[in-house]
């Protein structure tokens, strides 16, 4: 254990309104913490370099699942047991329950946060993909007001994000159109349980007469940040999916993902899978089996 | 006491404590060495092996992940609390007979992992049990007796409630 | 005679003797213990795998003032740990010869300081180049050990191979890898050391083998052996990463008690103790070998090369028990093998469960398998017929004398494992799926207690006391680290002396307290200590008659009442045995021939995988493990070591890889060190037979290291099976697997072409 608590602070004010004060007060000097299974491991690695933290844990106002006419709002401070915990998620959006399965282990799926996830930006997140695939919204809050914006355009780079220093992720919303779409989400890892990805496809589609309408694919490590694999979506979409247009979109994919080389996989592995998993999805949706 | 630290309340295996310690102290550490509860082991630091769990507020959690100021007012229960003194839980008892238990060092994370599990499934299937364990790490057991300690544990308790139930009748 | 009577206590589920504390949470290891005063330790590392070492400073902005700071120079005797041979470094002096070498010890007693004081400790280095693989040792170009960069090797000789080849009918050669593996122990290394005049040094620790440990620390200390002492703490899990490796921190934290007058605790994370302490020896194996039409053995050659990393340690016993188990458990006339222990400069590889049988073991397995398929045969029939039985020469010349009783094995696990129905289906459903199942087999035996003369050398003594309270005491140096020293050892006791499990209990393994009855290693404990035990028990109901204070029969009450007696007669009731070797067991270590073990364990494994060509990775779905160990003590703890240590050697297949960058293991987290968790680890079903050794206690053969050498083999020879590939090196990570189907792709391009 590396870490040394005498040299961080942490306050928690209890509050949103209490830490969008301080966000605004001191930008850039304070770290929001959650559920803390991404930042305490930096900390014992002795690799957390933020000295003053501001707790987001047990705040209700960024903890909560809303449902509206058109959309569903996820607060960013919920965890990922309170997504596989509730059953209209696992009805409507099938992928976004069971990749909550995939997050560590059930200790850190009771502390792990969707914001969390989505804030720490490894390529490799979990749910990263799946927002993708469902079109989701960020909403970001500070004491100025807050933004809305497809979440497509949240990562800019590797472990960057568009957030001011004074913001914080306030919630996501998920747009209750995919009732009726195929889905496909899975992922690879180092084994069953706890492991890190090392490729990730998430996929929902429109298939009308084995002809695509409309399509998302997404992927975990295979870009420096979660992006869409929009010139692979290109060579489907419109496209009777038979075994040419598959073959041609596996190409697609296999040029367009550049993943890289890393302590827990390899490019060539990375490239390889994400293009057998394509090849995976849309045998199944072209056998209409995909997730409904 | 430096004026940084905190001041945290906690209850752990229903008692009432309060802590002075730097906000981001984990609290396995608070347990370990403000409350001597040493049943509560590291064995990794990075929330991997689940040695270091307990129970927070009735939810599993890695405990070397939670800075104690995020403990404030949780209701805690480690090993220590599982069983009143001197006695083995049915839980403990199933884990003994079935040998889920060899060096130990797994066995209190182990625990407090199965005891949600038969909280929230009581009657698991494997596939359950193992998810339900999945983040708890034994190198010693390859796991097979701990499933079996599990279910047992589940079937002794099962009877149980049916023979209470056919006493209230 | 005793061996076919009936047990009460002996072969019975009675519970773990600590099991209760461990369930409890209140089992005391080394890091649950804190002394009044106590400070803390840590080691500042070499950051290089080889070099001098021009200087060490200290950051003079840095307040020193209430630090301990210890080197070589404050050693008061010598600067070597103590094993085999004494080539390691305490502390590493004018040169290090590996990454992560300790080199400067820091106390403290406020411990969060000490990081900080580590990181101004500067250490000027003038690197020298370094070795990294058998291949650049063996290449000799710099030599980092000795004369040749060999710290061991063997040639071990039988009949003429040279003689056979020109006739044979086939002769197929292979070459196996194996990966280092790390012991995964779920508690690091620690300990505690004291140190004062009148006591000398005393040592709390995680360990196995106190006598080691103390045998190392009278030399770093130059100190008499009364003025040193170990005692074991409750330790989580050893495999054999807890051997040799003690000796080493208890040293540094006794050197800082010494220095600093404190208690001092050095306890290591897991980053610490996945980077600096050793791995099992990762090894190349080359097969050739010559059968006959018929697939009889004709003759085996093997060049067998381990690397041993940095120091001697144990890799010359590691590469002797490699080297005998390399011919796997078949009969052949005519043998050569020839093998080396390379030096690295990489941390020291050590001891870990099997200790060069698992490697040596999978190249043998593997290589049978690919004899079969030359052959077109099946690989069951294979093994078949070249099986060791009755009668029968190993490698060695040793003489089967009993009944081996590997057919009857086979017959049974075939038939529990549904072999030939599982493979023909896997073979009908395979060309259709995604998935591709399959079917292997692996069949070794595992000799138990130390090679050739090794028993003769530790000479252990052992036995039983009985307290002024009436509680029977087992006296024996053999730990207890979750394999059930703690259980089988009273069992044995109270089965002889006639009185309950509950009556006997362990006397701590302290130095000051117990006999030397060897290290806790080798799959000795139940055969060679057991034996002791039993013999001191019966021993000690005769010491009771021969003063008229027992009856021919008695009951338990009266036994306890009797050496009540005794012990007012002669003041205490202590019976101790030395180890007496079994006749025919003679071990020429020139020669290297003869009886190599006492006795074999004899074992089959067979695995079930499923090789998803999507992802290219591998799952264990079922498996079937069958051994014949002499005696099953407890059941419940024997099947417990079965189910463990295939876990494990799951693990050492498919998962676990130290991925090496410049000598230092970059993958030094349990987040990217991949062992299998509750969700991944298969169906195990474990069946045991018993041929009970007259020189084991109550019939028993070792047990705890065999489970090891099965999975790998069996496993890679499942894949072979599903997918056709010949895969010979191990972990097999998918990465390798879709690495393996290109080359095979390119291959077949090349042909067309």
């Amino acid at each position: 254990m590396r870490g040394n608590a005498r040299s961080h602070e942490m306050v928690a004010p209890g509050d949103l309104a209490g830490v969008l004060e301080l966000l605004a007060a001191e930008p850039n000097a304070w770290t929001p913490i959650a559920g803390g299974t991404e930042l305490m491991v930096a900390y014992a690695a002795g690799r957390l370099n933020a000295k003053k933290l501001v707790s987001l844990w047990g705040i209700p106002e960024l903890r909560f699942i809303e449902w509206n006419e058109e959309s569903v709002s996820i607060g960013a401070a919920t965890t990922f047991r309170d997504l596989r915990a509730a059953a209209r998620i696992a009805v409507e959006f099938p992928l976004l329950a069971q990749s909550a399965g995939w997050i560590g282990s059930i200790a850190n799926q009771s502390r792990a946060t969707l914001g969390g996830n989505l804030a720490n930006g490894s390529p490799a997140a979990d749910s990263s993909p799946v927002l993708l695939a469902y079109d989701a919204e960020v909403e970001t809050i500070s004491a100025r007001g807050r933004r809305r914006f497809p979440y497509s355009a949240f990562h800019t780079g590797y472990k960057r994000n568009v957030l001011a220093p004074d913001e914080l992720l306030f919630a996501l919303h998920l747009p209750r159109r995919f009732a009726g779409h195929q889905q496909y989400l899975r992922k690879v890892g180092t084994r069953r349980a706890m492991a890190i990805s090392k490729v990730a496809l998430v996929v929902t589609a429109l298939i009308e007469a084995n002809r695509v309408q409309e399509i998302r694919i997404a992927a975990a490590s295979l870009a420096a940040f979660p992006t869409r694999l929009t010139a692979t979506e290109s060579a489907l979409t419109g496209n009777l999916l038979d075994a040419a247009v598959i073959a041609c979109a596996q190409a697609a994919l296999l040029k367009e993902a550049q993943p890289i080389d890393d302590i827990r996989s390899t490019a060539e592995y990375r490239r390889k899978v994400a293009a057998n998993l394509l090849g995976e999805c849309l045998q199944q949706f072209a056998a209409g089996s995909g997730t409904r | 006491m430096n004026a940084q630290w905190s001041t945290v309340q906690l209850t752990v295996n229903g008692l009432r404590h309060t802590v002075q310690a730097p906000p981001m102290k984990r609290l396995l550490d608070v347990l370990r060495e403000d409350l001597r509860l040493t049943g509560v082991k590291e064995g990794c630091g990075e929330g991997e092996c689940g040695s270091c769990s307990v129970l927070m507020n009735g939810e599993l959690v890695n405990s070397c992940l939670v800075p104690v100021l995020q403990a404030a007012g949780a209701t805690i229960q480690t090993v220590e609390g599982l069983a009143p003194q001197g006695e083995l839980s049915l839980l403990q008892k199933a884990f003994l007979e079935c040998g889920g238990a060899q060096c130990g060092i797994c066995t209190p994370g182990m625990l407090m992992a199965a005891t949600q599990l038969l909280e929230r499934t009581p009657n698991p299937t494997i596939n359950e049990i193992r998810e339900g364990l999945a983040g708890n790490l034994c190198r010693c057991t390859g796991f097979i007796r701990i499933f079996e300690s599990v279910v047992a544990a589940a079937a002794t308790k099962a009877a149980a409630v049916r023979k209470e139930e056919s006493h209230a009748r | 005679m005793r061996a076919n009577a009936t047990t009460r206590v002996v072969g019975t589920p009675v519970p773990r003797k600590e099991g209760a504390e461990k369930l409890h949470g209140r089992a005391r290891y080394v890091d649950d213990i804190e002394r009044e005063g106590m400070w803390y330790g840590t080691t500042v590392r070499s950051t290089i795998p080889r070099g001098l070492i021009r200087s060490i400073a200290f950051d003079e902005s840095f307040d020193w003032r209430e630090f301990v700071v210890v080197t070589a120079k404050d050693i008061p005797g010598k600067n070597h740990i103590q094993l085999i041979i004494a080539d390691q470094p305490c502390l590493a002096d004018t040169q290090v010869n590996h990454c992560d070498e300790a080199i400067v010890l820091l106390a403290h007693p406020d411990k969060h300081k000490l990081r900080a004081a580590a990181a101004a400790v500067e250490i000027d280095y003038e690197p020298l180049p370094a070795v990294l693989s058998i291949e650049e040792s063996e290449l000799r170009d710099v030599i980092v050990w000795g004369e040749n960069n060999v710290f061991k090797s063997f040639l071990l000789q039988k009949g003429n191979v040279d003689e056979v080849w020109d006739q044979a009918a086939h002769i197929v050669e292979g070459e196996y890898r194996t990966g280092a593996q790390e012991h995964l122990y779920i508690e690091n290394n620690g300990v505690i050391a004291e140190y004062s005049h009148e006591e000398g040094v005393t040592v709390w620790g995680s360990l196995q083998c106190p006598f080691y440990v103390h045998r190392s620390l009278l030399a770093v200390f130059a100190l008499r052996e009364d003025k040193v002492r170990v005692i074991q703490t409750e330790t989580g899990g050893a495999f054999g990463g807890k051997e040799d490796f003690p000796s080493i921190l208890a040293s540094h934290a006794a050197l800082l008690a010494l220095k600093s007058g404190h208690v001092v605790k050095m306890v290591f994370d897991r980053m610490e103790d996945l980077a600096a302490t050793p791995k099992r020896h990762p090894s190349r194996i080359r097969h050739r070998t010559a059968v006959d039409e018929d697939g009889k053995l004709l003759a085996i050659e093997i060049d067998l090369g381990t690397d041993g990393g940095a120091y001697s340690t144990l890799s010359s016993t590691v590469l002797s028990r490699a080297t005998l188990h390399a011919c796997g458990p078949y009969v052949c006339p005519n043998v050569r093998i020839r093998s080396h222990a390379w030096a690295t400069n990489t941390v020291p590889y050590g001891a870990f469960r099997g200790f060069g049988a698992p490697q040596s073991i999978f190249a043998v397995e593997r290589h049978m398998d690919e004899i079969a398929a030359r052959l077109g045969m099946d690989p069951v029939e294979l093994r078949r017929r070249n099986f060791l039985r009755e009668g029968d020469t190993t490698a060695t010349e040793q003489l089967m004398r009993e009944p081996v009783m590997m057919n009857d094995l086979m017959d049974r696990i075939l038939e529990e494992s549904s072999f030939y129905a599982r493979k023909m289906r896997f073979a009908q459903e395979n060309p259709t799926s995604a998935v591709k199942r399959g079917i292997g087999i692996a069949a070794f035996f595992h000799g138990a207690g130390f090679t050739g003369s090794g028993e003769r050398y530790l000479n252990s003594l052992a036995g039983i006391d009985v307290t002024a309270d009436g509680q029977v005491r087992v006296l024996v140096s053999s730990t207890e680290f979750g394999q059930g020293t703690n259980t089988i050892l009273p069992q044995i006791a109270a089965e002889a002396l006639l009185v309950e499990y509950a009556d006997v209990g362990m006397a701590p393994a302290d130095t000051r307290v117990v006999p030397n009855s060897g290290p806790t290693v080798a799959s000795r404990t139940a055969m060679v200590v057991g034996r002791l035990v039993e013999r001191a028990s019966l021993q000690l109901v005769g010491m009771l008659r021969s003063e008229g204070l027992l009856a021919a029969e008695y009951s338990r009450d009266e036994f306890f009442a009797a050496c009540e007696r005794y012990r007012v007669l002669k003041g205490e009731l202590v019976s101790l045995c030395r180890y007496e070797a079994p006749p025919n067991v003679f071990w020429d270590d020139q020669e290297y021939r003869g009886e190599a073990y006492p006795a074999f364990a004899w074992s089959i494994h067979v695995a079930q995988v499923a090789v998803d060509m999507t992802t290219y990775s591998t799952e264990v779905e079922e498996y079937w493990a069958i051994q014949e160990v002499g005696r099953v003590l407890n059941p419940v703890l024997a099947g417990g070591q079965i189910e463990g240590g295939v876990a494990q050697g799951v693990g050492y297949a498919l998962y676990e890889k130290v991925l090496l960058e410049n000598g230092r293991m970059a993958n030094n987290q349990m987040t990217n060190y991949i062992m299998p968790t509750a969700a991944d680890v298969p169906a195990i079903h474990v069946y045991f037979a018993e041929q009970p050794f007259a020189y084991g206690g109550y019939g028993a053969k070792g047990i705890g290291e065999l489970p090891h050498d099965g999975p790998a083999p069996a496993i890679l020879n499942a894949i072979r099976n599903a997918t056709g590939l010949a895969c010979n090196a191990i972990p097999l990570l998918p990465e390798d697997m879709l690495a393996k189907l290109s080359e095979v792709a390119a291959m077949q391009k090349d042909v067309i072409r």
